[in-house]
């Protein structure tokens, strides 16, 4: 205990040399934790994006791209798929419920959904959670009516009862928008941590209302054009869909109905499982997010190898100081252990500090990271696995200290009790 | 006759692939005596202080402190015997900067558990025996919680003093304390030294090139003598 003192005592008469060797090791220990956290949270957020749903069929394309644009509303779809396909597979005697899906426009960055109120019922995210309504009901019979997620209403700082207009095409900022045709919020959806906060979901009928009066992705002009009012007058049967998402009556039927689809010989379809489509995509991911973490594994090396630096750049200096203490009884070892707890305490420190701005971090750009990235960063304690790096950041520098150790503890035998400097 | 508190016998060092530095055929040292050592520089001063204390062991010959021959002793229990009965004041005092007055007189006895319960007896606590050991060598109580290095020359020369003497080693080594201070400052400062080290039952052995101190003590000698080898080759 007392050589503690000591040893914390003559990094207090250093403390600017120490308190930068702690920021150091802070800095990397907050870059580790932050990459850690931020892949386990994205991995789980990931995991949970879709649950339940036991085939997604699209275009034929890639399993990859199809869950890209229907689950994560990321890329667009390459072909649509015709309706009477969709009513095909809705009918079919294997499949207990399907969602169709249509994408393709947006508002201020986030994307439109057109659907069905099945989705409301049958989607489920996470470990089988329903969505469900924070505020207002699903849409109804009005074409207009557009429901929500949790991220977009608050971005945007929408209420119940608010109108919108919708843009054509999915860009963030859109010179097409369907400015005759506003929406009215009815509902928003409470927070799910999946993409689903970051649409704005509408009917099928709202979807296909928008783009009535459109030719050749232009909108018509003149008297060519259609109002909202006689929108709602039409029959608003879509005549293609961008997705399907289907969940099954067994769970056996799933390859055989995924074969069938693949050959369906309508249209050229393709049907993937969401969960093994996960698992290629975040395979993908994989490689980068582990490339990240061994990026900041080197930058907590670096961090502790200023602390070398500086332990051993002082050491020469500090030989009176080693001396002394010999000269009033101190031990070789004693000297060796001054050095290991001085190391010690010192990442120690910068552990703390780097935990802490973590937390504060976390606590500052949460919202950010959400209303962007759609990443919830929760301010839970350390999970085991995160003690466990914690705990191998110092177990490192114990034994990086051992390296100033051993060599005060030679100069400690050569010098004496005099001080040849 | 009592047996000596330290003695030296046939004693010769080398460096290694250097000439012999220390060759001193008898040298002693009694209980309660206080000894000027004329030690100039080449004289081998700081080599036979590291033997003195242990640090260094010697080529040949015998160093017997308390009757104890310290070639016998493994290097852990020399350091202990050292820091046990051996106390240091140097030239440059060597207190610790970044610790108080009082941590750097108490400094011996956080690493000697005898010199610890020898000032527990004598004064009732560590901290009493560090206070009352400034106090009789005239630095004031409020000096004590200052850090060492805000303190002038002739206090922290005090402070060292009184680190020397806590918990009573039975030897005092002084190596040249005095070369700061001006005439007057260097008398008064033995005369407390002495009074201490007389209160304290312990033998003082003063290393120093100032010859005008050598009355003061009970003896006196010269290292380039007592040493056969010596030459003018150490600073």
């Amino acid at each position: 205990m007392y050589l503690l003192r000591l040893a914390l005592a003559s990094l207090g008469n250093r403390r600017f040399t120490a308190l930068l060797t702690v920021f150091a090791i802070a800095l990397s220990v907050c870059l580790l934790l932050a990459v850690e956290r931020v892949r386990s949270e994205a991995r789980a957020s990931f995991a949970n994006t879709i649950s339940g749903t036991d085939l997604i069929v699209g275009a034929r394309s890639g399993s990859v791209n199809l869950l890209l644009y229907s689950v994560f509303r990321i890329g667009n779809a390459t072909n649509n798929i015709r309706w009477d396909s969709f009513e095909h597979f809705a009918k079919h005697r294997q499949v207990k419920w399907a969602i169709p899906i249509s994408l393709g426009d947006s508002h201020r960055g986030y994307r439109v959904m057109g659907t069905n109120p099945d989705y409301f019922s049958h989607y489920r995210y996470g470990r089988s959670q329903p969505l469900n309504l924070s505020q207002g009901r699903a849409f109804a019979d009005d074409p207009f009516e557009v429901v929500l997620g949790a991220e977009v209403a608050e971005a945007l700082h929408y209420r119940l009862g608010d109108q919108l207009v919708l843009a054509h095409g999915i860009a963030t900022i859109s010179l097409l928008k369907h400015d005759d045709k506003p929406f009215r919020v009815v509902g928003i959806l409470a927070r799910s941590g999946t993409p689903v906060d970051r649409t704005l979901h509408i009917s099928l009928a709202g979807m296909q209302a928008l783009h009535i009066d459109w030719q050749n992705g232009m909108p018509a002009r003149g008297a060519g054009k259609v109002s909202a009012e006689q929108a709602r007058a039409l029959q608003l049967q879509p005549e293609a869909i961008t997705a399907v998402l289907l969940g099954l009556k067994s769970k056996i039927a799933t390859f055989s109905l995924q074969r069938e689809i693949n050959e369906f010989r309508g249209e050229p379809l393709l049907a993937i499982l969401p969960g093994v489509a996960l698992q290629e995509l975040w395979s993908l991911m994989s490689t980068a997010e582990q490339a990240l973490f061994v990026v900041s594994l080197f930058v907590v090396l670096t961090g502790l190898i200023g602390m070398l630096t500086a332990i051993l750049t002082s050491l020469n200096e500090r030989r009176r100081e080693m001396a002394i203490l010999r000269s009033v009884g101190a031990r070789p070892w004693h000297i060796a252990s001054l050095l290991i707890l001085e190391a010690f305490s010192l990442a120690l420190a910068g552990v703390l500090l780097g935990v802490l701005l973590l937390y504060l971090g976390i606590a500052g750009a949460q919202g950010y990271v959400q209303a962007h990235y759609g990443l919830y960063l929760p301010l839970n304690a350390p999970s085991p696995y995160e003690w466990s790096l914690l705990g191998a950041i110092l177990a490192a520098a114990l034994l990086m200290g051992c390296i100033p150790a051993w060599r005060a503890y030679r100069q400690s035998l050569s010098d004496g009790l005099s001080i040849r400097l | 006759m009592t047996t000596p508190l330290l003695a030296l016998s046939n004693l010769g060092f080398a460096w290694p692939g250097q000439a012999p530095l220390l060759d001193i055929a008898s040298f002693t040292l009694q209980r309660g005596e206080t000894l000027f050592l004329k030690g100039p520089s080449g004289s081998g001063k700081t080599t036979l202080l590291g033997l003195l204390g242990g640090v260094q062991q010697a080529d040949r010959g015998s160093v017997r402190l308390l009757e104890q021959e310290l070639s016998a002793l493994g290097s852990a229990a020399r350091d202990r015997f050292r820091v046990d009965h051996t106390g240091y004041i140097f030239q440059q005092f060597n207190l610790l900067p970044f610790l108080s007055v009082r941590e750097n007189v108490e400094l011996p006895c956080h690493f000697s558990r005898l010199r610890a319960q020898r000032a527990q007896q004598r004064h009732g606590s560590v901290d009493q025996a560090a206070a009352s050991l400034l106090a009789h060598l005239g630095l004031k109580a409020e000096l004590l919680q200052r850090r060492a290095d805000s303190l002038s020359i002739g206090q922290q020369q005090r402070v060292a003093a009184a680190r020397a003497l806590i918990g009573q080693p039975e030897l005092v080594i002084a190596d040249e304390p005095t070369s700061a201070l001006d005439a007057d400052a260097r008398e008064a400062f033995l005369q407390l030294l002495f009074s201490e080290c007389r209160d304290a039952g312990a033998s003082l052995l003063f290393v120093s090139h100032d010859q005008s101190l050598a009355h003061l003590f009970d003896r006196s000698l010269s290292l380039a003598e007592l040493n056969r080898a010596a030459a003018p080759q150490e600073v």
